[in-house]
């Protein structure tokens, strides 16, 4: 996939401020962060203000390790989101992390054709422009 | 499990509009005629309404229904949650109110204003497509999907439907048969608006739109409503038409598709141990309607994508988990021949989108014997809201 940058006022963006930015503040630090309960130290993703195993309103934003398997895929044709029309087609994905959780997200430097079940993959952070960084994955090569 | 809502109400009038692109007509104008038609169906006059079901995502309000049709004695009012995870349940919601005297006779309805040239309403779900209205500063969950160029809803099932491919082996040609059964079945339904058929090959060389899912599995984008009419058992007795009796009605939390990170983390749809959704849902259901999926004659899915149609035979029990794409593939699905004819009208992809309401007026013609794709003595019929969303089902009988 190209990682052309795109017309910054285009690409959809989250809104600073609401309770699910520290997970885009890490981001911006090359940091991914997921939510984990300090009661029961359950991970979860998205953000939410309570824990869904223990209803427990305690809980940190945890360093991940970056590492994860695709579990799932997509190859996207139009019709896209305008931010994304110059790019069709263009593959998203969906990871599980070691840690448990899983995210949706999209590969770097993957051809269409290699993308396929339990892929090794690592975090990689790409920034969309000055303000906002988002978390991309690259193929561990397998030894 | 107790009998609950047993044989307590029944559907007893089905209204439609004519389903097509760009109708020129605006929500509310689509929902009057509905109901209406619905009414005139039951022999009930159209100001003897007193309840109102539909989901909370509905664009017509209760109050301009009353103020068009005149309404005065409107009594009980109730949405359900998320878009088409609302079909099946408006009838469960409306059951419980003509059980209780809340009200006695209850529409449920669904009215869309959806083609791609139709720009009624402001609304950011009247006109077009939502998820195409996406601003930048996104607050709410979006932005865990939007910056990753997944925003439309077949983006979000393509992702479901590869990790079910991945788990169970199913194949997209399985979503493909049943794109084409249901073609086949629309193209007998002089109410479809798609009434050419469809082959296998056609399938395998149109568009690709969000891999593994291609054209003729999505549902259309049309404008049309449709509502039905719910009374007691004792009233239906009195009514014009035969009565399609409520055998069972339930519903169910489930993780819904545009949290996709917590459906594949919570929601079972993959095999897992989860609790929530259609196989608690079908639990609750069955036990209630004290039948089981061996006894339903034909079923009206809903089918946002094709790929839905395995997943609910899965969860409710119509085929062992993970069998959903070989079901298909024995033709079990397609009527006549089918041992489970589903979505007989055409479905999504055939006769109309109505966000699944359509579903609901076939089940009553299917029990009443006046379908246009007959299934041939049938007497349970199955509908179900969205097996991706939050949902509930109910199963109707003769």
């Amino acid at each position: 996939m190209t990682t052309k940058r795109v017309f910054p006022s285009e690409f959809p963006r989250p809104l600073p401020g609401t309770e699910f930015w520290p997970f885009w503040e890490a981001c911006r630090r090359r940091e991914l962060r997921i939510q984990r309960c300090l009661e029961c130290g359950e991970l979860r993703h998205h953000p939410r203000p309570y824990c869904p195993g223990c209803r427990s309103r305690r809980f940190e934003w945890a360093l991940m390790s970056g590492r994860a398997r695709v579990v799932s895929w997509t190859i996207c044709h139009p019709p896209v989101l305008p931010a994304f029309a110059d790019r069709v087609p263009y593959q998203a994905i969906v990871v599980e992390l070691e840690e448990g959780p899983f995210l949706v997200s999209n590969l770097i430097g993957c051809e269409l054709d290699d993308l396929a079940f339990d892929l090794p993959v690592q975090v990689c952070f790409v920034d969309i422009d000055d303000e906002l960084t988002v978390p991309q994955f690259e193929v561990i090569p397998r030894p | 499990m107790s009998a609950g809502l047993r044989d307590r109400a029944a559907i007893v009038g089905i209204g439609q509009t004519a389903f097509g692109r760009n109708l020129g007509r605006s929500e509310l104008d689509l929902a009057c005629e509905a109901i209406m038609a619905a009414c005139a169906d039951a022999g009930v006059p159209v100001g003897s309404i007193d309840g109102l079901v539909s989901y909370d995502i509905e664009q017509v309000a209760a109050w301009h229904l009353g103020s068009t049709l005149g309404l005065d004695g409107l009594r009980f009012f109730c949405g359900t949650p998320s878009g088409g995870g609302g079909v099946a349940s408006t009838v469960g919601l409306a059951t419980m109110a003509v059980a209780t005297g809340a009200a006695e006779h209850v529409i449920c309805f669904r009215s869309r204003n959806r083609s791609k040239a139709a720009s009624y309403g402001p609304g950011h779900n009247q006109g077009g497509r939502p998820w195409e209205k996406t601003t930048s500063g996104l607050a709410d969950l979006r932005q865990f999907h939007h910056p990753f160029g997944i925003a439309a809803p077949v983006q979000e099932m393509a992702l479901i439907a590869r990790r079910h491919m991945g788990v169970f082996g199913t194949r997209a040609e399985h979503f493909g048969m049943q794109a084409v059964a249901q073609r086949h079945h629309a193209s007998l339904n002089p109410a479809a608006i798609m009434r050419a058929p469809l082959t296998l090959d056609d399938w395998a060389s149109s568009r690709m739109i969000a891999d593994p899912i291609r054209l003729p599995d999505c549902s259309l984008e049309n404008d049309g409503a449709v509502a039905v009419l719910v009374t007691s058992a004792e009233r239906a007795r009195d009514l014009r038409q035969p009565p399609a009796y409520v055998l069972g009605a339930a519903q169910g939390y489930h993780t819904i598709h545009t949290e996709l990170a917590d459906t594949f983390a919570r929601s079972g749809l993959f095999g897992g141990p989860s609790t929530i959704g259609g196989r608690a849902i079908a639990e609750r259901l069955f036990g209630m309607a004290g039948v089981g999926p061996g006894d339903v004659d034909a079923a009206m899915i809903f089918d946002h994508f094709t790929m839905a149609v395995p997943l609910t035979l899965e969860q409710y029990g119509f085929c062992p988990m993970g069998e959903g794409g070989p079901f298909i593939a024995t033709g079990a699905t397609r009527w006549p021949e089918g041992r489970l004819p589903v979505n007989t009208h055409g479905g999504s992809n055939g006769e109309a989108f109505v966000h699944g309401f359509n579903h609901l007026p076939e089940a009553v013609r299917q029990v009443r014997g006046t379908a246009v794709n007959q299934v041939e003595g049938c007497e349970i019929v199955f509908v179900n809201g969205a097996i991706t969303d939050t949902h509930g089902a109910v199963l109707l009988r003769c």
